[in-house]
């Protein structure tokens, strides 16, 4: 039965793992993303649908039982905030180089280093450029709304199925610690055996009757087999890139300008074009949804129609880079971002695009 | 409708939860709601404040420049969110511990001894309960049954028996605005 609750984002992920029949969780806590853990542990998920909760020794161990428990074929998933997720990184590569589906979710906090536990979307570019060493990309989710929470668990962890290859949630501290109205899907039956040796006969599950053992690595040492697998790695990349594009536009039908901006700070930026608007101020907002693979395509396309576009991030300025590279140069791309914690009003916001394009308000 | 209204004051008087019970409520009645806090290291005696808005439509930005509605508990808020108060709008404070009462002339300003009320009532658990009252009066955002729904939301079953005493607490909240 579909139900509407009030809750955190971060809670809100923990029910969402349990209702779309995750096998298990490997975390450790850390501010401002322990509601995950600590929501599942008063789930008790074990004592109902069979779901494993463990909190591991460290970010590098429950990283490392991702990567055995995505090796079995099964649903598994991990959380932390920035300084964890940089810790989980060397996993994460193997278990793109490896080929295996998982859920990493990161619920952003500023940096570098250990830095604050407030809101950040610093690291953008260690989600989309690869982060760990090697080539390899996640498929990187971006949610704006608690509710989005809920439905890129199942979305994140469906497409790194279909993909055998790692998603990420990357969120920011807002829509984690906020709360709001959320429809919880109902409960999907966690795979049988049977099914998950039916549906990913790649998987470590024991032969069965098959003449070869599945053998997960991601190591091989002749040259010529590894650039074959970086081939078929790549080959994979391209495939998502052209059918995995997810975006949400507002406004940009008249749009003469254009702001992107990911997260909840898309948001902001929409309340802050929304009353630009009352004054006149024909303004679009671009939300990018997946951030890997980037909507490169259709910011091409809109910087044929604005006069020039604002970027907003809780950065320094990450996401402006792939934004400059769709446009060409064809109109000026401007950069707004709070840094350390700190979140732009829908005020500031404006003062910034003001700022920038003076023309704009004349 | 839409209503952005900020509960602002130290940590422990109940900041967090009123806003919660409040979102709860407003949920219940069918409407949109976030509830935004200012997270940090919280602890007993540190400033705490959450973002609430209530509306018939979506909302976009759970984070606003300046608020319809205040409810002020310490003079670090007061002298944090008066300026920040729509014009029009109306600010809610206890005036317990404040020695530099608000000046605007431009907003409606409600004084609640909350405080005062809490100790005569001898709990002062139900503190945040009597300003959630003093703002459903000032404020008739939804109706006393929705906030009740959005109590038994709000609390775990083995606390349900408390909801007399916050419902009473609240209805005491409503009579300290004058």
């Amino acid at each position: 039965m579909e139900e509407i609750k009030l809750m955190k984002g971060n809670e809100a992920i923990a029910h969402a793992a349990i209702r779309y029949g995750f096998d298990g969780y490997f975390g450790y806590p850390i501010t401002p993303q322990s509601e995950v853990l600590e929501t599942l542990e008063a789930l008790m998920p074990w004592e109902t649908t069979g779901m494993v909760v463990l909190q591991a020794e460290s970010e590098v161990a429950a990283i490392n039982m991702v990567y055995g428990g995505a090796s079995t074929g099964k649903k598994v998933m991990t959380s932390s905030s920035s300084p964890g997720v940089s810790l989980k990184q060397e996993g994460i590569s193997y278990i793109a180089g490896a080929e295996l589906p998982a859920l990493i979710i990161n619920v952003m906090r500023g940096g570098p280093g250990l830095g604050t536990i407030q809101p950040s979307q610093a690291d953008y570019f260690q989600a989309t450029k690869g982060g760990g060493h090697g080539d390899y990309h996640l498929i990187v989710l971006s949610p704006a709304t608690v509710q989005e929470m809920v439905d890129f668990v199942g979305l994140g962890m469906d497409l790194a199925f279909k993909y055998r290859t790692p998603a990420m949630l990357l969120a920011d501290g807002i829509v984690g610690q906020m709360m709001e109205k959320v429809r919880l899907p109902e409960f999907r039956p966690r795979r049988t055996d049977d099914e998950v040796r039916q549906q990913c006969p790649w998987a470590a599950t024991g032969k069965h009757g098959r003449k070869k053992r599945n053998v997960i690595t991601s190591l091989e040492l002749e040259s010529a087999a590894m650039e074959k697998n970086n081939e078929r790695l790549q080959e994979t990349y391209r495939k998502i890139s052209e059918n995995e594009v997810r975006f949400q536009e507002y406004y940009t039908d008249d749009a003469e300008y254009l702001i992107v901006a990911f997260g909840t700070v898309a948001r902001i930026a929409l309340k802050a074009i929304e009353e630009a608007r009352e004054s006149g101020l024909k303004i679009g907002l671009l939300r990018p949804i997946t951030l890997w693979p980037f909507c490169s395509a259709r910011i091409a396309e809109l910087s044929k129609q604005v006069k020039g576009i604002l970027t907003v991030e809780l950065n320094a300025g990450q996401m402006i880079e792939d934004v400059r590279l769709a446009v060409n140069g064809s109109v000026p791309v401007y950069h707004y971002g709070r840094m350390g914690g700190m979140i732009p009003t829908p005020g500031e916001i404006m003062d910034a695009f003001k700022a920038d394009f003076p023309d704009a308000v004349k | 409708m839409k209503e952005e209204i900020i509960i602002a004051g130290f940590g422990g008087q109940g900041v967090l939860s009123m806003g919660k019970i409040l979102a709860y409520g407003a949920l219940m009645n069918g409407s949109e709601v976030t509830w935004m806090p200012a997270y940090g290291p919280e602890q007993r005696g540190g400033t705490a404040n959450v973002t609430v808005i209530v509306s018939d439509k979506p909302i976009s930005s759970p984070i606003v420049d300046s608020y319809d509605t205040a409810v002020i508990l310490n003079q670090q808020s007061l002298d944090k969110f008066e300026s920040k108060v729509k014009p029009g709008g109306t600010l809610i404070y206890d005036p317990y511990g404040i020695h530099r009462p608000p000046t605007r002339t431009d907003i409606t300003i409600v004084p609640v001894n909350a405080t005062d009320e809490a100790i005569a009532l001898g709990n002062s658990k139900t503190y945040n309960m009597l300003l959630l009252g003093a703002l459903l009066k000032v404020r008739n955002l939804i109706p006393d049954e929705a906030i009740i729904r959005g109590l038994e939301k709000t609390l775990p079953e083995r606390h349900h028996h408390l909801i007399p005493l916050n419902r009473e607490a609240i209805d005491r909240g409503k009579k300290l605005v004058k």
